[in-house]
């Protein structure tokens, strides 16, 4: 319910113009009703504004919920698609694709292989090290990230300045500005099926969360499931990047939010995150577009809401971190 | 009586050319305490889990319910075997129901979830365990001793009529551990079968429990513990003098260290 209403805000608010009465009206004119509308408006709401909102929910959808299950699989609370490297990865992979001057589809799945890529080697390295403590996989999440980031710089470097460095650039800020109803279209199936799937695995995520041995004793197929929810997760991540470039904290903060208001059973958990997630990123890209005049990149504001938000979640769960 | 483990001269190697152990064979019967009992390091451990296929033995088989181990889907060997382990390292604040209501994976489809009976199931194993008022609280703020009844509560949820525990009483402090024995004693007075891992040859005395143990030798020896405990053998096992001796009054055998 909440999500409806902030979807017919967020529609509502912009710069051509911020009358809800004047969208609500054009909302029914489409459904068939025989209302005057202004035929701007109706360009604006349905090509400009719809596109955008249904991509800001889905994206903020995406990255918590995903978030949420890096979380529970590598028993850590403190891993977000950002720290294993999976955006990175993902925005190295949309980054080359930009380069070799390919289409949408094979931005897609240039991202998606980077970002599996990236969330491979990041859970290597503990194994390697065999040192598997929480500890272990944040600093090697660091590694990966950091490599990916020079990575990302040679090609920012290589790239023609007037038209790939600026594509490549709006990605690493994210920005759905310029998103297409057909990069909507390319996203949803990814969005559905692999959601669908995590949502029906959220109780096995619990069983995974107690680790390896654990989730055996209880004759789970461990690497069956882990496989086909990582890849879920990743490809959920990668999606998102691929059209909205990297976005921070939303993965880290949303499922940490989702927790403590539910509780941490991931059969009621993991909903409200995908919930909560969408509605947040409704929020923040409706800010993004009408704060100031000139669009405002959206991880600088997912920053500054998602960091203090951390902190003061932090702060709640103190005493259970022991 | 109904068999349920029976163990044919299984080995173990971690690396291939040093074996942990080998020519074990003994089996479990339904309602029977089993105590796999040695100084630490000696692969009691391991062994344990070889039984529940946690890891896989160089040589010989496992039978479960007759039917060959290395065979059976994980998930129906969770359908007999229940696994307590030494510790639990909880990374999330599930709630005792929570957690304990996971025993019912073995008998759920992957994308099945756990209904009613399920969440009723689970309540039954806490009743069981007399720790139903721990239900709601979450299972990282709870005590060793709460946290190894909310593991049994787990196995008994799980429907598995054999519990395996790894060193059930080794982070507990001395009552603790004697209410752990206790409960173990009145699961098998239930029928359950128990295998347990422990280094004092007292606790097999007080569980009145067959004793599986290999000797300095790396002979393997298991029976009734009147006739595999001598104090010869314990004694040699942990490298200090130690008496079993009956005491009057209590009317049991004890082992102890006649000084020091």
């Amino acid at each position: 319910m909440l999500l409806l209403l902030g979807v017919f805000l967020s529609l509502s608010l912009g710069r051509y113009s911020n009358d809800p009465g004047k969208v609500l009206n054009v909302i029914l004119s489409k459904l068939g009703l025989n209302i005057p509308v202004d035929p701007a408006m109706i360009s604006v709401v349905f090509n400009i504004r719809l596109p955008r909102v249904l991509a800001s929910v889905m994206i903020g959808a995406m990255l918590s919920l995903s978030g949420a299950v890096y979380q529970s699989v590598f028993r850590n609370p403190l891993v977000s698609p950002d720290l294993l490297g999976v955006s990175s990865g993902a925005a190295v992979g949309a980054s080359a694709a930009i380069l070799l001057g390919a289409g949408l589809a094979t931005r897609q799945i240039f991202a998606f292989a980077g970002g599996i890529l990236a969330v491979f080697v990041t859970s290597l390295v503990p194994r390697l090290l065999r040192n598997r403590s929480n500890m272990m996989l944040v600093l090697s999440g660091i590694i990966v990230g950091g490599f990916l980031s020079s990575v990302l710089a040679i090609m920012k470097f290589v790239a023609e300045e007037q038209t790939e460095l600026a594509s490549i650039v709006y990605w690493q800020l994210g920005s759905l500005a310029s998103i297409l109803g057909r990069e909507l279209w390319a996203i949803l199936p990814v969005f559905l099926v692999c959601s669908t799937l995590l949502l029906l695995l959220s109780w096995r995520v619990n069983i995974l969360s107690f680790g390896d041995l654990e989730a055996r004793t209880l004759g789970v197929n461990v690497r069956q499931v882990r496989t086909i929810v990582i890849i879920c997760a990743s490809l959920l991540t990668a999606s998102a990047v691929s059209i909205s470039g990297t976005i921070g904290w939303v993965g880290l903060v949303i499922p940490h939010l989702s927790r403590l208001l539910s509780g941490s059973d991931n059969t009621r958990s993991m909903p409200i995150t995908l919930l909560i997630g969408a509605i947040f990123m409704l929020l923040i890209d409706t800010l993004a577009r009408t704060v100031s005049s000139v669009e405002i990149p959206l991880s600088i504001l997912t920053g500054f809401v998602g960091a203090p938000l951390y902190a003061l979640l932090l702060y709640k769960q103190r005493t259970r971190l022991e | 009586m109904d068999t349920l483990l029976q163990v044919k001269d299984l080995g173990f190697s971690y690396d291939g050319s040093r074996q942990i152990f080998k020519n074990i064979s003994f089996e479990v019967r339904a309602g029977e305490i089993v105590c796999l009992l040695g100084p630490n390091g000696i692969g009691k451990t391991t062994l344990l889990n070889c039984l529940a296929r946690l890891r896989e033995p160089l040589e010989g088989s496992v039978l479960l319910n007759g039917e060959e181990m290395a065979n059976l889907p994980a998930r129906n060997i969770a359908q007999t075997i229940g696994y307590v382990p030494q510790t639990l390292l909880p990374s999330f604040d599930y709630t005792v129901l929570e957690y304990v209501v996971t025993g019912n994976a073995p008998w759920l489809d992957t994308f099945e979830k756990p209904g009613p009976e399920h969440y009723q199931r689970a309540e039954e194993a806490l009743e069981q365990m007399a720790i139903s008022h721990l239900a709601q609280k979450p299972y990282t703020r709870i005590s060793t001793g709460e946290l190894q009844q909310v593991s049994i509560a787990r196995a008994i949820a799980q429907k598995a009529r054999l519990i395996l525990m790894d060193e059930p009483t080794a982070h507990l402090d001395y009552g603790n551990q004697l209410k752990v024995l206790r409960l173990i004693k009145d699961l098998s007075a239930k029928g359950y079968a128990v295998v347990l891992t422990t280094h004092n040859p007292d606790q097999v005395l007080l569980l009145d429990a067959k004793t599986a143990v290999i000797d300095q030798q790396s002979i393997f020896h298991f029976g009734a513990w009147q006739d595999v405990l001598t104090e010869e053998l314990i004694t040699a096992m942990y490298g200090v003098p130690l008496r079993l001796i009956k005491v009057e009054g209590i009317d049991r055998m004890v082992s102890v260290a006649p000084g020091l």
